[in-house]
């Protein structure tokens, strides 16, 4: 029968949640990392016992630590993370250069193919691939080194690298999404990179449709069709038909088009999940009410999916990398609150239940689905 | 060769899968340096935690002490105090104190 197995970041460790296809009754592990920010943990497509996890802390640093069996024991492998070449300057938030200076890995994309290769984005923005299961990262430059780098500013956040993309069609093609530089495509495996930030609109710029500077929160691709993506930005849920060659807003009717995460339904590529947050300003849902909201036909229109969710006096986050979805026959969505829950739906979004309710505050998660 | 005795904090001892006070064995000058780079020889996982991987700085958040005294900004190659390059006490590496 299959299963499922959730991995889930927080800000004081990592949880990894099992149940089986039924999604009703949850086993809890952890905490992993206790005390450490987890960013991300993410398994491998081919080889699930393999996961990777992003512990960091502002006193010690980076560690990339590694499973071989699904979580229940971890290695730490190699957490040298050194800038290719002499690295220059960015933009600091005062507009003055500042050094690119590597702090934290944000997200880890295990290869489609193989299991020892794996992707990590970077906080200063910068992408960096491991070919050996983890054990030596090396930087894929082209990117920090696209002409605009120079110009990219950091978001609140950070300058941070926290979307990957890897195209099931094309080993070549990666997305990549930086805040607030923009997002990015490479169709030579990392060599050289396009922003593909056509149609976005920034209202807190100095130029509004301008090629970089775009605070981009995240990027969802469904598998089936690698041309099509779903962009949650600062403000504005957006579409691109073209891989990013051009983007038009799709937010409809959504009580706020700000917000955090966007996924998509795994069998149904034009059914999206967002969950709107009131603004830039206050990161908390519209009116006290936690709602995911789903579009069956590709953004517009959009319905609020409330049952089994807070809605009254709910005043939590969902962070980018804090939604996912697994692959059973009726699918499941999943999501994680800074208010440390995380919350199930095995009906599609139609019904909501917490597996957790009072973790650390949740920083991503990640569904894998096991036969 | 003269065993040195190292202190780490919780999370360290945790990483590096040891409980309690480590120790070293330097040959020649007991320095941080070689103090370090002997504690990172020995317990590789802890490499790029205690100072940067890159320049081998002291991380900002962690300090560094022996005998009563504060050897956080003293040079890195400074013999360390006369009863810790004895062995007699600890050199301590301490994180330092905030919330959240």
């Amino acid at each position: 029968m299959s299963s499922v197995r959730v991995l889930v970041g927080t800000h004081k460790g990592a949880f990894v949640l099992t149940s089986d296809g039924k999604r009703d009754k949850w086993e809890v592990s952890g905490p992993h990392f206790g005390g450490w920010e987890v960013y991300h943990l993410k398994g491998s497509p081919v080889d699930p016992d393999r996961i990777y996890a992003s512990q960091t802390t502002g006193w010690f640093g980076q560690i990339i630590q590694r499973s071989n069996d699904g979580g229940n024991s971890w290695e730490p492998v190699d957490n040298k993370f050194a800038y290719e070449g002499v690295p220059g300057t960015h933009t600091w938030y005062d507009g003055t250069p500042h050094p690119w200076e590597f702090k934290r890995v944000w997200h880890l994309e295990p290869s489609l193919e193989d299991p020892d290769v794996v992707y990590a984005g970077a906080e200063d923005a910068a992408l960096f691939r491991s070919t050996d299961g983890g054990k030596s990262w090396h930087e894929l430059a082209g990117l920090r080194e696209h002409n605009t780098g120079p110009r990219w500013q950091p978001g609140a956040g950070g300058l941070c690298l926290h979307t990957i993309i890897l195209d099931p069609s094309d080993p070549n093609r990666i997305f990549i999404a930086i805040s607030a530089a923009g997002a990015f495509r490479t169709t030579d495996g990392g060599k050289s990179w396009t922003p593909i930030n056509k149609g976005l609109v920034s209202n807190f710029m100095p130029e509004p449709t301008a090629e970089i500077g775009h605070c981009v929160h995240h990027v969802a691709m469904h598998p089936s069709r690698p041309g099509v993506l779903f962009m949650q930005k600062h403000w504005d849920v957006m579409r691109s038909d073209d891989a990013g060659d051009n983007w038009h807003e799709v937010s409809g009717n959504l009580p706020s088009d700000f917000g955090f995460v966007v996924d998509i339904h795994a069998h149904e590529p034009e059914t999206i999940y967002v969950v709107p947050i009131k603004s830039d300003s206050e990161h908390v849902p519209p009116d006290g009410k936690l709602r995911v909201y789903r579009s069956r036909t590709g953004g517009n229109e959009w319905e609020a999916l409330t049952r089994g969710l807070p809605q009254e006096n709910c005043y939590v986050n969902v962070l980018r990398d804090a939604m996912s979805v697994d692959t059973l026959e009726k699918c499941g969505i999943y999501f994680g609150t800074t208010g440390g829950q995380v919350f199930v739906s095995a009906d599609e979004g139609d019904s909501w239940k917490p597996i957790v309710q009072n973790l650390p505050a949740v920083l991503s998660v990640e569904v894998q689905t096991l036969s | 060769m003269i065993r040195i005795r190292v202190q780490l904090p919780a999370h360290l001892r945790t990483l590096a899968r040891v409980t309690g006070e480590i120790s070293v064995e330097i040959e020649g000058a007991v320095t941080q340096r070689s103090v370090l780079d002997a504690v990172e020889v020995n317990y590789p996982t802890l490499r790029g935690t205690i100072r940067d991987q890159m320049t081998h700085r002291r991380r900002a958040f962690i300090r560094f002490f022996a005998c009563g005294e504060d050897l956080s900004l003293e040079s890195p190659d400074r013999s360390l105090p006369e009863p810790v390059a004895t062995g007699r006490e600890p050199f301590l590496v301490v994180g330092a104190i905030a919330g959240g």
